[in-house]
């Protein structure tokens, strides 16, 4: 009984249509002529607001890495009048949400408050954004967890194995290197290099801005004023780009575990590559998040060699890469990066079945929508479509771009794309009969 | 809380925010065969959480037999006599869905997240699985090998991990909350396939299950649906009961200390048993939840963060937990990091002045203001989160709390006073009655 109807959905399955993503994005542009994306939903009394200034980390001044992200982790440790513990007690007592991270392409803020107190929430921020203090003690506070991190980062496999890689791929641009620094540099970074780090990433030139909630257009526009009028218009020059330097082959970093940590990849894909779909459903059968993507069929379903394995595309700003990362006992580390190696070739040389390509497509532009179910969320995609450069229509085409793309795009950009003698690997454990090549 | 992949869910933790929709979009009953079944309702987008909560975990495995409890959250996915090995996801990833499983020591999940008007075909999947698993035994020895793996990945390969073990397992001499949900390596290695269908046989059914489904969906037509696809499934009899081996009184302080190279943070970590959410009686759980938030809640005002990490800072990190979801007593802890220069000895010191002398001043009225405004906004923010609210529910039943217990938890912790929060600590913060441990990258002489 159940088999029959376990069968008769599977027959189904193959007409299933996706979903469309109903999503209506306004284009708001504030008295003051700040622009910004909103989604209005006035079903829950808050918003979600999620900024982005682009740039980041990646400029940083040459000798001061970690000023940008000692800047941003400080901004919310006392601003106005307010020193750390009294703009907490402030946020705490309206309820309120702020986030400040900073990352190689961004410096971004997630804020969420209460529409009963927007206003009060709003001007708290702002001073954050506006008029941070940068008090001495709140530098030397913050600089002590950065440090403490750094010092955890330089004994952990996968941080070290990260860091490696990144030197190899990207050199001496902002990408190749950690952006909270290194202890020296972050030991010596001075007040006015935060507030230099802050007129550098934090301008109006560059200012990416959704909302999503219980706010209208006329409202949303008053808090964009209000958060970002008073800041400097331009920020400095955005960072060049990256140019992949990485020679392939192995580089093993010796480290005392049971296990090596082995990340790989290769140069990537522009986000606004017209090849740049093809390439984001071959990743996804060659080393997806899912169970089914082949390097977790080939290493961890059918061997049991690790926990989980699994590549990802990175289009950053200035620089693009093909990355992967896995876990597996030293003794079986060798065996693990030959499957990894089998792969690329295989996806280089044979491109992906009709049957893969056709399963993928359900599964992407099927999970597409799910994606949109939070204003928080929302806001965020929101913020990363505009740092992408795409427009709010996207969310309606996408999915036929992906249903567009043909195995022959796919065999196409495999063999563009993808260069096993180019894979890099490092390996960071003891990892048996695996040598550095020269 | 370990996981078939990935990293844990979040949520969890915050359990004093832990807060219920809109109590009219809850809705909740009981198929004929015991299982129950509970709606939440959020229409804004058209997705829907399937959730199935077994109400056993790592604390019901038998002795000698640690990891059990995970290992068969693994071969879950392998296949049954209507789906082939290894399909389960696959067919869930056709639909454009994601699926996933976590074990903790009460309850073992499954969950899907796919478009609404998929549930239909997400619940034959789910209820098929109930009854039906099929093992090979090459499914269970390359399993058991990702498992090894996982252990080494996420315990074996990291001192933090291997000393957090150490620490439960000397918390809980006598209760099986002192196991690793992972399991000991060496009982790892020995599990096999007749032992992980045996612990099937006898803990999967619809009377010891829990169906969360959240979002956007009808209670109607979650019931039709529920009742015929799990309606026709037999309960089982003999579901044995739940009642583990109970904790001694403690009769003297527990410490232990590790150094490894990798730990270029040290820190010191102390819990203390503490009492878990009763049904009914939530009011000292709901004082325990606030002390947390209080002592250690916020790395800025918290009465830790301001006596230890403002002027003269002794400490790069504190903090105050409180795991008030479990079956059976649960933990109270506190962590202190110190900056560089301070011993961990020193530490603890530093964070046992600031505890004796908050025994002394008591609350701040205004930080517990601070708290019951928030406690009151996790209300409107929870309902963003819908995923969150299934969690939350479903944890709660699994544990042994009601729907009731799970409503009436804001309005608890929004009672709570002063005096409460001091009753409930100078019960609790007892170091007679906790483990303390000192993890540095060099051995300090033994605390």
């Amino acid at each position: 009984m159940i088999r029959l109807r376990v069968a008769t959905l599977l027959a189904a399955l193959l007409f299933a249509m996706p979903l469309r993503a109903e999503i209506a994005v306004q284009e708001v542009t504030s008295p003051g002529g700040i622009t910004a994306w909103l989604v209005e939903d006035h079903e829950i009394p808050f918003t979600a607001l999620d900024i982005a200034f682009q740039g980041g980390t990646s400029l940083d001044l040459p000798g001061e890495r970690g000023a940008v992200n000692l800047m941003a982790a400080t901004l919310e440790e006392g601003a106005g009048e307010m020193d750390a513990q009294a703009f907490a007690e402030a946020r705490d007592s309206l309820a309120a949400g702020f986030g400040f991270d900073a990352s190689q392409d961004a410096v971004s803020i997630s804020a969420r408050f209460l529409t009963e107190n927007r206003d009060q929430a709003v001007d708290l921020l702002r001073q954050a954004i506006i008029a941070p203090r940068f008090d001495q003690s709140a530098i030397d506070r913050v600089r002590g967890q950065v440090l403490s991190g750094l010092a955890s980062d330089a004994t952990d496999p996968s941080s070290i194995a990260g860091e490696t890689f990144n030197a190899l791929a990207f050199g001496k641009h902002p990408y190749g290197s950690e952006d909270s620094g290194t202890p020296e540099s972050v030991a010596a970074l001075t007040r006015d290099d935060l507030i230099e780090a802050k007129a550098r990433t934090m301008a109006r030139d560059r200012l990416h801005v959704a909302a999503v909630g219980d706010i209208t257009p006329e409202q949303l526009g008053q808090v964009l004023d209000r958060l970002f009028g008073d800041l400097p218009e331009m920020g400095a020059p955005l960072p060049g780009r990256a140019t992949w330097q990485a020679p392939g082959g192995v580089k093993v970093v010796d480290f005392d575990s049971p296990q090596s940590v082995v990340v790989f990849g290769q140069s990537g894909m522009r986000r606004d590559d017209p090849d740049f779909f093809a390439a984001y459903i071959l990743n996804e059968i060659l080393g997806g998040s899912r169970f089914s993507a082949r390097l977790m069929t080939e290493v961890r379903e059918k061997r049991g060699l690790t926990y989980g394995i699994g590549t990802y595309l990175m289009p950053m700003a200035y620089g693009e890469a093909l990355m992967g990362q896995m876990a597996t006992a030293n003794a079986t580390a060798g065996q693990a990066i030959d499957l990894i190696r089998q792969e690329w070739a295989r996806m280089a040389k044979d491109g992906v079945s009709a049957e893969e390509l056709a399963a993928t497509k359900t599964y992407l532009t099927g999970s597409y929508p799910l994606r949109f179910d939070g204003n928080g969320q929302i806001a965020e995609i929101l913020v990363g479509m505009q740092m992408d450069g795409l427009s709010p229509d996207y969310i309606t085409t996408r999915n036929a771009k992906i249903e567009a793309v043909t195995q022959d795009d796919i065999k196409r950009v495999a063999a563009r794309l993808l260069t096993p003698d180019a894979l890099q690997f490092v390996v960071v454990g003891q990892p048996d009969g695996v040598k550095s090549t020269e | 809380m370990t996981q078939r992949y990935r990293a844990a869910l979040a949520a969890a933790s915050l359990c004093w925010a832990a807060m219920p929709a809109h109590a009219e979009k809850v809705t909740d009953f009981t198929l004929a065969n015991g299982l129950q079944v509970v709606v939440i309702e959020d229409h804004r987008a058209p997705v829907v959480t399937q959730m199935v909560w077994y109400k056993v975990g790592a604390a019901d495995e038998a002795p000698g037999h640690s990891g059990i409890a995970h290992f068969l959250e693994h071969l879950m996915f392998k296949g049954t006599d209507d789906v082939p090995s290894g399909q389960f996801s696959a067919i869930v990833e056709a639909q454009g869905g994601s699926d996933n499983a976590f074990t903790s020591w009460d309850y073992t999940t499954y969950f899907q997240r796919v478009a609404a008007d998929r549930l239909d075909m997400m619940m034959t999947l789910e209820a098929d699985r109930m009854r039906d698993l099929r093992l090979t035994e090459e499914d269970v020895t390359t399993e058991r090998q990702v498992i090894l793996e996982e252990r080494n990945q996420r315990t074996d390969s990291d001192p933090a991990a291997l000393f957090g073990e150490q620490l439960r397992a000397a918390q809980f001499l006598n209760h099986p909350y002192g196991l690793p949900i992972i399991g000991w390596r060496h009982e790892i290695e020995q599990l096999d396939r007749q032992e992980a269908l045996d612990f099937y046989r006898t803990y999967y059914a619809p009377n010891n299950a829990i169906l969360v489904v959240a979002g956007d969906v009808d209670p109607a037509q979650v019931r039709t649906l529920a009742e015929k696809h799990y309606g026709p499934l037999e309960p089982t009899a003999t579901i044995p009961p739940r009642e583990r081996p109970q904790e001694p009184p403690q009769r003297a302080e527990r410490r232990l200390a590790m150094a490894d190279p990798q730990i270029a943070q040290p820190y010191v970590s102390r819990s203390y048993l503490a009492p878990a959410r009763k049904s009914g009686d939530q009011k000292q759980a709901a004082a325990l939840a606030v002390l947390a938030e209080l002592l250690g809640g916020s790395g800025t005002t918290s009465v830790l963060a301001k006596a230890l990490a403002f002027d003269n800072p002794k400490a790069v990190y504190v903090s105050a937990d409180y795991d008030g979801e479990a079956m059976d007593d649960g933990l109270f802890s506190l962590a202190i990091a110190p900056v560089p220069g301070v011993s961990l000895d020193e530490a603890e010191a530093a964070m046992d002045g600031v505890i004796d002398q908050f025994l002394k001043d008591g609350v701040d009225p205004a930080a517990l203001e601070r708290i019951k405004a928030q406690v009151r906004a996790a209300q409107i923010y929870g309902n963003d989160d819908v995923e969150g609210l299934a969690q939350r529910y479903g944890e709660a039943l699994a544990v042994g709390l009601t729907i009731d217990d799970v409503k009436a938890w804001p309005d608890v912790l929004q009672s709570v006073t002063a005096d409460d929060v001091m009753a409930a600590a100078r019960q609790v913060l007892n170091r007679d009655n906790a483990v303390t441990g000192h993890l540095g990258q060099v051995q300090e002489t033994t605390p």
